[in-house]
């Protein structure tokens, strides 16, 4: 009966009710939205970066710091036995880093010239396209990123000078062998992937490596010995973090908006209860106690969440899947950022993520709705007859 | 309380806090009301009729004395004790109608009988039956704001009736009525009063009420001053 009732008062109550609903219902609609761009995020991001880089994990030489490029010259030693058998068997794959500098158009470029085994399994790059190849031209893949930002297209040759143990510089020519399209910056920009036995004989490091990734089955691999063992959460971290802060955005977000609909229903629920004060005083003489007519008034504070979760699943859900569909297009300086990103990011909407959300937002809007009741236990019903409140 | 008594009040005081003062709206005031009785309460503003109505209708409590209505102390009443004598047992009937504002006229008088647990089946034919007494069959669909004054009076007549109280409480009933339709009310519920029985108890000081009422109860600063049979002679 108080629910018929409800819906017949906030239905009554015309373009309040509509207005109240419509604010909620575009927070419960971004809020889902960012949510759902979040989560496509971080988990297209991740998957690229555990598939072209990452594997189930890598072993990194003791002296091995991907952010500083002073010590690579000595972040190199010789395969650990253990790691050996597992490239043996195909679970794993060596890289060989190394510094160089490139002359594509008569421009010099810096870059980093990372060794693999052009018959590995382990992380997605197309480095058979690294197999072949004489002495006097080494073919190199470099990503379509780096293609672009150094005008190279597959067939063209480019110098590659790079120091020797010794300390003397010594230079070849590198054939670009085929050009990756890959949404993983870190294996693109400024990177030249060379095959291992070369980058192994052009800097005198026969049987090194700089980090070995390995498959997700044997992670994470024992009998390293000092090499350090980076597990596909240490290596996700970065990410990880970036998606918490840019969680608490979105959190500090969905307070804002959803604030903005609370302050409209409670506003609604204040008006509609110093409007209403003659109708429940003939509530309560029609037999209504006072914790029914609070009841009916919570419930139809209540029914704005209701009717906006309606309101949303009427506009909102086909936006949400129409972007599912069709991505959501990322500007170009996310590059910048050195993750993983397509040109499209495609969100993820579970029923978790939609039910949650509107569970949280029901029970926001139920409490919101229920604070300016308070004042009706307090409603005598003679004086809320002669629309007083006591 | 005896057979045929439906109302007893005894020495009964209310006061009210006004700022720093208080008001004794009630002073003492011994009154006893028969069943199928068609009586009024009459007397200037501020007589004390309303606050007397209130209390027979247990929606507010004396201050001093006792009230027995249809044999329960309003005074010893729970709120939900009280509510459910109300929703039960009394119809009220407001001067400014006070009917629900979103629902039909049939649905506004179904509502007084929500409460009661009555079927479907029940709650219709006895809409229809109050309906019928007040002459509406034909404005069930419309809204209170497509009504009448004279026309949303009847509605809330016919809630009031439509639960067959025993006792119905009539507020300056007329007050916002013209001639024509004070009249149509009133008798009303006078042939409503004498075909079910029912008991009415006015507040009023209309002269078109005063003469259709049976007995005259007048109320000067809070007492009865007068209980006589009929219309109140001036």
């Amino acid at each position: 009966m108080l629910l018929k009732l409800a819906i017949k008062n906030i239905l009554g109550a015309g373009l309040r009710s509509w207005l109240s609903a419509f604010v909620i219902s575009l927070s419960l609609v971004v809020v889902v939205w960012n949510q759902g761009i979040l989560i496509g995020f971080d988990r297209q991001s991740s998957k690229d970066m555990v598939d072209a880089e990452y594997g189930g994990g890598q072993v990194w030489h003791p002296a091995y710091d991907p952010l500083d490029p002073l010590a690579l010259d000595a972040a190199h030693g010789p395969v650990p036995d253990a790691l050996e058998n597992l490239i043996g068997e195909g679970q794993a794959t060596a890289i060989l880093v190394a510094q160089a500098s490139i002359y594509p158009n008569g421009r010099i470029r810096t870059v980093v010239l990372k060794g693999i085994d052009p018959d590995q399994k382990t992380v997605v790059i197309p480095s058979s396209s690294l197999a072949g190849g004489g002495d006097e031209e080494i073919p190199v893949l470099v990503g379509s990123r780096m293609a672009k930002a150094t005008g190279l297209n597959q067939g063209d040759s480019v110098t590659i000078r790079w120091r020797e143990p010794g300390g003397s510089f010594n230079a070849l020519d590198g054939r670009i062998a085929a050009l990756m399209t890959t949404t993983v910056p870190t294996v693109d920009m400024n990177i030249l992937w060379l095959p291992l036995d070369k980058l192994r004989a052009m800097t005198r490091l026969e049987g090194e490596a700089t980090y070995v990734i390995v498959s997700p089955a044997v992670a994470p691999p024992s009998g390293v010995e000092n090499w350090v063992f980076k597990s596909q959460d240490d290596l996700l971290r970065d990410i990880r973090q970036l998606y918490k802060t840019k969680s608490i955005g979105r959190n500090i977000m969905f307070v804002l908006l959803l604030s903005l609909g609370m302050l409209a229903v409670f506003d609604t629920q204040v008006l509609s209860i110093f409007r209403r004060r003659k109708e429940m005083g003939t509530l309560m003489a029609l037999g209504f106690t006072r914790g029914m007519v609070i009841r009916l008034f919570t419930l139809e504070g209540t029914l704005h969440g209701v009717l906006a979760a309606a309101l949303a699943a009427v506009y909102g859900l086909p936006l949400l899947f129409y972007v599912k569909k069709t991505g959501f297009a990322i500007p170009q300086n996310w590059e910048g950022f050195g993750f993983a990103l397509g040109d499209k990011i495609f969100p993820v909407y579970g029923a978790g993520l939609i039910f949650g959300t509107t569970a949280i937002v029901l029970a926001v809007t139920a409490v919101v709705s229920f604070l300016p009741t308070r004042k009706i236990a307090k409603l005598k019903a003679t004086d809320a007859l002669r629309g007083r409140f006591s | 309380m005896e057979n045929g008594t439906l109302i007893r009040t005894e020495k009964l005081v209310k006061i009210y806090p006004l700022g720093h003062t208080q008001v004794r709206a009630l002073n003492g005031v011994d009154l006893t009301v028969g069943r199928g009785e068609f009586a009024g309460l009459v007397g200037p503003s501020g007589s004390g009729k309303t606050t007397l109505l209130n209390i027979v209708g247990s929606l507010d409590a004396p201050t001093e004395g006792s009230a027995e209505v249809l044999g329960h102390r309003v005074e010893t009443l729970s709120p939900r004790e009280a509510a459910a004598l109300r929703s039960r047992h009394i119809g009220f009937i407001f001067q400014t109608f006070n009917l629900l504002p979103v629902y039909t006229a049939y649905e506004n008088v179904e509502f007084a009988l929500l409460l009661l647990g009555l079927s479907a089946a029940e709650r219709k034919r006895a809409v229809w039956d109050a309906l019928e007494w007040v002459g509406l069959t034909d404005r069930a669909r419309s809204k209170p704001s497509q009504l009448s004054g004279g026309e949303s009076q009847r509605v809330a007549i016919a809630r009031a009736m439509v639960k067959r109280p025993e006792l119905v409480l009539a507020d300056e009933p007329t007050a916002n009525l013209d001639a024509v339709n004070s009249h149509h009310i009133l008798d009303t519920m006078e042939k409503l009063n004498k075909e079910l029985g029912t008991t009415f108890l006015f507040a009023t000081h209309d002269q078109k009420v005063i003469d259709h009422i049976r007995r005259t109860i007048v109320l000067v600063d809070g007492k009865v001053a007068r209980d006589e049979p009929g219309p109140a002679r001036a």
